[in-house]
């Protein structure tokens, strides 16, 4: 049935009520207001502090225009506690479990850059088979900590099985953790000088196993994802960063690799005796979330290679400096000497005096250079201890890499820079 | 471990060759040389310029810049620059000295885009200024705080 209308039905003018518009006006104010012939409305998105693709309490400011992002800066400091601060009034060995809290998913790499600025300062040398310990656990922690940036990077896409059976063998590396210093997380293992405590007996057996299993492991999360078609259209192309840009962003450890920078510190600046290891530096020249991805993975199996290499040449001998006037005495020892007691009651009460000043020392981290700088007085307290985080820099990289791009690649690319916001705030 | 050079006048004869004192060792006021770790201090106006110039030199690694504070002494205080040099595989610090009447210095963000929020730190924490700067706000301390916590007169006890 056609529908009359009148043609002379025109809308009746009448005067509108400001208090009290009626629907139709208000429908008509919003088609208005969302009128936009120049295109240039933009909308600001706030991203966090609590999201959980953020990692972490980061806020993203968010200028969009429709998807696509123009500009994003991010907030941070919700964290921040002071760590810097606190360190001036500790004595120079309590500030080692404070160093653990700075990167809680690589607590031994802040260990053992802080124990070697330390030690540079002290001009100390550290026994061989302390060195190649430290070595092994700061291996297996790069590996826990990849494997937390791809069991969450992995969520964050939407591949929930990978996340699970990151966590799996993560597990079994806290295990061992938990045996060789009594922490899952917050080791505090190294001490200024060498290490805590001998591992137990069946920290080799274990950790031999779990270094041959871990191959076969990473191979299955290749598997689950690597040939994926849409983890492949989520990471392929995306979040680009240039070797120049990447360099004068401070960017360090596998995004600065992924970008075809071939930098690492072990390799190129070594420390506790890594220039004995072999193992490759593995570089891409993509530059964007899949190459960060593939570099990552191939480092997983360069650690292993790593672990092992330090597993097989695990020298005897003393796992601390002969330095009774800075490392605690054995406790048969402090119990059966006087010598050794009034060591032990001095090192507690008073700590030890550091000779006057300056070092940096770098280490790579698995998120890049995590460098400590440390300056001495002269007495048992740091003056100042500043550290140099990777995800500190890397964060100022963000905008670069998601400008232009769609919003939900800002999500990959966070993912893919694995930062952690407990040592962008200290 | 290389003997140590305490004085600027030790630098330039121990180390002539050395690219990094090369480039900036005609503006240095006091270089030294310890534990493996060359510092070169320069004056405050010329830090944009001895960076560039170091930069010309091969150091092409902004890794970070902080402060200490040496109060109640004078300069109160000492910005260190850290640069690695990824070809040569080495490592420089520059080093500013800055009086404590209205702290300031000029920024390197157009040397090193990277400077950005660790100047912004080191303004946040140590209340200095650093002229030029693209964005100078406070980054870790919430924007309205009152006073710098890592200044050594900053209070570490009692109500605020």
């Amino acid at each position: 049935m056609a529908v009359l209308t009148d043609p002379f039905d025109t809308p009746v003018l009448k005067a509108r009520d400001p208090q009290n518009p009626s629907l139709e006006e208000v429908a008509a104010d919003s088609a208005r207001n969302n009128q936009d012939p120049a295109g240039d409305q933009t909308m600001v998105l706030n991203m966090g502090p609590q999201h959980p693709s953020t990692h972490g309490v980061l806020r993203l400011l968010l200028e969009i225009d429709g998807e696509a992002v123009i500009s994003c800066s991010p907030d941070i400091g919700y964290l921040h506690t002071g760590i810097e601060k606190t360190c001036e009034a500790k004595f120079y060995q309590q500030v080692v479990p404070l160093t653990d809290r700075i990167d809680y998913l690589c607590p031994m790499t802040n260990n053992l850059a802080y124990c070697l600025a330390v030690e540079k300062l002290l001009e100390l040398e550290i026994p061989e088979r302390a060195q190649t310990l430290r070595v092994l656990m700061n291996e297996l922690t790069r590996i826990q900590s990849h494997l937390v940036w791809l069991g969450t990077h992995a969520m964050d896409i939407g591949a929930l099985t990978v996340f699970l059976y990151c966590f799996r063998e993560r597990e079994e590396i806290l295990r061992i953790f938990e045996a060789i210093s009594g922490q899952r997380m917050m080791t505090s293992y190294f001490r200024i000088g060498g290490l805590s405590m001998e591992p137990p007996i069946d920290f080799w057996e274990r950790t031999r196993k779990f270094l041959k299993i871990m191959p076969e492991k990473i191979k299955q999360y290749e598997d689950l994802l690597t040939g994926n078609p849409i983890w492949f259209g989520r990471l392929k192309g995306v979040g680009y960063l240039s070797p120049e840009d990447a360099i004068a962003l401070g960017v360090t450890g596998p995004p600065l690799r992924a970008s075809g920078v071939d930098w690492d510190l072990r390799r190129d600046m070594p420390y506790s005796g890594y220039e004995k290891y072999q193992f490759k530096v593995p570089v891409s020249k993509d530059g964007d979330v899949w190459a960060r991805y593939v570099v990552r993975m191939e480092e997983m199996y360069e650690s292993v290679k790593i672990c092992v290499q330090a597993m097989d040449r695990m020298p005897d001998g003393r796992i601390v400096a002969d330095a009774p006037k800075i490392i605690l005495p054995d406790r048969e020892q402090m119990k059966t000497q006087m010598e050794s007691l009034i060591h032990h009651f001095k090192i507690v009460t008073e700590g030890f005096a550091v000779p006057a000043g300056q070092v940096y020392q770098a280490v790579e981290s698995p998120r890049g250079e995590m460098g400590y700088y440390v300056v001495s007085d002269g007495t048992a307290k740091p003056y100042r201890v500043h550290m140099r985080n990777p995800s500190y820099a890397t964060l100022q990289a963000l905008e670069t890499m998601c400008k232009g791009k769609l919003l939900a690649d800002v999500v990959a690319v966070i993912g893919s820079i694995d930062i952690v916001l407990g040592e962008i705030d200290r | 471990m290389a003997e140590a050079l305490l004085t600027l006048d030790a630098v330039r004869e121990g180390m002539p060759a050395n690219p990094a004192f090369m480039a900036v060792g005609a503006m240095a006021t006091k270089a030294k040389f310890d534990r493996n770790e060359l510092t070169i201090t320069v004056p405050r106006e010329q830090i944009g310029a001895a960076c560039k110039a170091v930069q010309a030199a091969g150091y092409n690694f902004f890794e970070t810049v902080t402060a200490v504070d040496w109060y109640p002494n004078e300069p109160r205080f000492v910005l260190a620059y850290h640069i690695v040099s990824m070809t040569l595989k080495e490592r420089i610090r520059l080093a500013v000295e800055i009086s404590g009447e209205n702290p300031s210095v000029d920024t390197i963000t157009p040397v090193w885009p990277s400077a950005n929020f660790y100047e912004r730190e080191v303004y946040d924490l140590f209340g200095i200024h650093f002229a030029g700067h693209p964005n100078l706000t406070r980054i870790m301390m919430p924007l309205d705080w009152e006073g710098h916590p890592l200044r050594k007169d900053y209070p570490v006890e009692g109500y605020r």
